[in-house]
């Protein structure tokens, strides 16, 4: 079964790399990976998309837990979550395509980002399934490259890092 | 007005840590990337500087050294190839959990990625094998590093922790202050096991009719010696240890049933699997013992004691874990037990097993036995010596014969299965401990993989008796070969390729005795244990094909024990 886990980490030089050194070395699946600062520049927030049975997602959390600059694990899975995915996708158009492209576009409630003369750049956003579906669609079209950032989630109604101490500098900003 | 300190240097300051954090030692080798910390090491007064041979012995005399005291070990290599050559000895500790701080040089910051003469990414190498590592990118930030790395090493689960010094930031000056606390977010080991959960154990250990306690080695390291022999003798608990756990409760008592697993007792293993209720304290259900996990104790209920919460559910799944410190864990469901059940069957059972299958007395041939051999070390030492074992047969007969009566005094590369462990670790040990002694026991496959530190022992006088136990074989492996590889003995046979081991330790300044009589065991021994102002060498030339037994072949279930030599061809 696959596992939306978020974990709050230092936001240091190697602490991504001790995440997925962990991983691998205790082989455990890896679906993505996203990192990114959060409103505290010294912490990021990771969110990675694991599977494997009870027994192994426990010891996925514990060995998160585990490490030095972890400061927190969630495993968000079965609780209430916004849960979304970013994708670019290129594609080839002809004259008669480019409208049922736009149009595909529109029931994903997309974006055209970018156009020339061969092809166009649509942006889709939202759970990674969505993504799949509209990437099954534009299959025929020929997809030219593709980008995904990969499944970023929060706890549905969580005030991010309420179990966070919120850093000096942070607490500054939120008074100015 | 604010207090202004003097700067000082990033070396100067290095040293002022290790006087608060009170080390004794360090065990090191000099090089390009660390000269200004020798340079200042060189007027030091307050610890001394052990140099070894070789980085990776530096590393195991540290893990001795940390293991026989219960303090942090600590080492300081130089970059590049000073820094890789730890990479075995961090590995072995961080498998056997034990506390030691390795600072590694490195090549000014500036230099960092740029293939600079004796780089090498020791951050990168060593992250998988630490419990945590750093860089220290700023010499404001050395305190409070070396502060932190003390500080993870020696709590929670113990373990490795590097800190890589790029030679600009020991260069470089600033004000110095030792933090008085360490305050990592990240890191909160639980201390204090969960009070409704020990209550639970306490309450299942008093209606268990079959209990038996299993005790690793987190036991010596949490200091819980003696909490474990009140609560086993108050309780009448048979105790079983695993290979790190051997000295936490004495071997000579009654209800000692020694070690269980692989190459276990019998009457251990077959405990394991009858036994309504197993306690296991700070171990980790490690494959060697389990064997194989789908037939592990099946009619218990388990209780698991540790400190570190990714130890329990790992390998075997438990009904009650409790997580925190195993001494203070076994304290706190002591004070529960008012209860004492009649428990005389399972004795009696137990009484039977061990007649079942004792283990085997060495053929009447007249041939010298590794098994002899450490009965009779056990027997001179009385159980009393720091037994600093390598890998292999002879660990493991080790682990069988002798009798330890203190913790703390089994050392042996458990996890990892470190050849090349025992004379450098020996090394350590022989400076932690003064008033017992020190006894490296190798093969002859091992001894010759940090043979160099010889000389280190010769260098300091240490009374340390190395003994190396001659077969002439990689033993162990030439088991395997002969029992599951169709006797085919590839690469294993020695006795045309070993040196003569007793001149090479002359060569090396030791006193030197060499026999392959059993006779002379015993007078050897005293005459050997009679030096005291420096090292000692003893081979003993044991016969090429014993096997260790009983054993429990990999993968299978340990009540299916193997219990002596069969024809190899009925075996599969």
């Amino acid at each position: 079964m696959k596992h939306t886990i978020s974990v709050l980490v230092e936001n240091r030089f190697g602490a991504f790399n001790r995440v997925a050194t962990m991983f691998s070395g205790r082989g455990f699946n890896v679906h993505s990976i996203s990192i990114g600062e959060t409103e505290d520049p010294e912490i990021s927030r990771m969110t990675l998309v694991t599977s494997g049975d009870d027994q192994i997602i426990e010891q996925v959390v514990k060995q998160l837990n585990r490490l030095i600059d972890t400061i927190k694990v969630f495993d968000l899975t079965g609780q209430p979550r916004v849960e979304r995915e970013l994708a670019l996708i290129t594609v080839f158009y002809q004259k008669g395509t480019r409208p049922e492209l736009t149009n595909i576009c529109d029931i994903f409630r997309g974006k055209i980002v970018d156009i020339n003369n061969k092809t166009l750049t649509l942006e889709i956003t939202g759970p990674p399934d969505k993504i799949d579906a509209a990437m099954n669609v534009l299959t025929q079209y020929g997809i030219k490259e593709i980008a995904r950032s990969g499944t970023v989630a929060l706890k549905r109604g969580e005030q991010s890092k309420t179990t966070v101490k919120i850093s000096s500098t942070t607490k500054e900003k939120v008074k100015q | 007005m604010k207090e202004t300190r003097q700067k000082i240097s990033g070396a100067d300051i290095f040293f002022e840590c290790l006087r608060k954090e009170k080390v004794e030692y360090i065990f090191g080798y000099p090089g390009g990337a660390v000269l200004k910390l020798y340079e200042k090491l060189y007027d030091v007064d307050f610890l001394q500087h052990i140099l070894t041979r070789h980085e990776q012995g530096a590393t195991h005399a540290a893990e001795g050294y940390a293991k026989a005291t219960g303090k942090v070990g600590v080492v300081l290599v130089t970059s590049g190839p000073g820094a890789t050559n730890t990479v075995t000895g961090i590995a072995d500790a961080y498998m056997d959990s034990i506390p030691i701080v390795v600072f590694t040089g490195q090549v000014p910051t500036k230099l960092i990625g740029n293939d600079a003469f004796q780089e090498a990414d020791i951050m990168g190498i060593s992250r998988p094998i630490t419990k945590h590592n750093f860089l220290v990118r700023d010499v404001k930030e050395l305190a409070g590093t070396i502060r932190k790395a003390f500080f993870i090493a020696s709590t929670g689960r113990p373990g490795p922790v590097l800190v890589d010094l790029p030679k600009d930031v020991i260069n470089s000056v600033c004000e110095f202050e030792y933090p008085e606390k360490v305050e990592i977010r990240g890191y909160k080991p639980t201390f204090i096991g969960h009070q409704i959960q020990i209550k639970k154990a306490a309450e299942m250990l008093k209606k268990a009719k079959r209990p038996l306690l299993y005790v690793g080695g987190g036991v010596i390291m949490s200091g819980g010696t003696r909490e474990l022999y009140l609560l086993a003798k108050e309780n009448n608990l048979p105790v079983t240890m695993t290979l790190q756990g051997l000295g936490a409760f004495p071997g000579t008592d009654e209800l000692a049933l020694g070690m269980l697993g692989m190459h276990g007792t019998y009457w251990a293993n077959q405990a394991v699997n009858s036994c309504d209720l197993l306690i296991a304290l700070g171990a980790r259900f490690d494959d060697r013992v389990t064997g194989k996990v789908e037939t592990f104790s099946l009619k218990s209920f388990k209780i698991h004691v540790d400190v570190d919460p990714t130890a329990i559910d790992k390998n075997i799944i438990v009904d009650l874990p409790i997580v925190g410190d195993v001494k203070h864990v076994i304290a706190e469901l002591a004070s529960e037990m008012d209860e004492h059940p009649d428990r005389s069957d399972w004795w009696k059972q137990i009484e039977k097993w061990k007649k079942e299958c004792p283990f085997e007395l060495d053929a009447n041939d007249g041939k010298l036995r590794t098994q002899f051999v450490i009965e009779k070390i056990s027997e001179k030492t009385k159980g009393e010596a720091v037994i600093v074992s390598d890998v292999g047969q002879h660990q493991m007969w080790i682990a069988q014969h002798y009798k330890f009566v203190y913790p703390r005094s089994h050392l042996t590369s458990g996890g990892l299965g470190t050849m090349g462990f025992s004379v450098p670790a020996s090394i350590g040990a022989a400076f932690g401990i003064k008033d017992r002694p020190i006894i490296s026991i190798s093969g002859d496959g091992g001894f010759q993989m940090n043979i160099q530190e010889l000389i280190t022992a010769v260098a300091y006088k240490l009374p340390i008796k190395f003994i190396v136990i001659n077969n002439s074989f990689l033993g162990m492996v030439r088991q395997w070969q002969e029992l599951f590889h169709a006797e085919k003995y590839s690469f294993t046979d020695l006795s045309k390729s070993n040196p003569d081991f007793r001149k090479v330790a002359e060569a090396f300044g030791l006193a030197a005795f060499s026999t392959d009589n059993p006779k002379e065991v015993r007078s050897l021994l005293d005459e050997a244990f009679a030096i005291n102002d420096r090292p000692v060498f003893i081979e003993f030339k044991v016969v090429k094909e014993d096997m260790v037994f009983p054993m429990v072949p990999a993968g299978a279930s340990i009540g299916e024990m193997m219990t002596k030599r069969l024809n190899p061809k009925t075996m599969v």
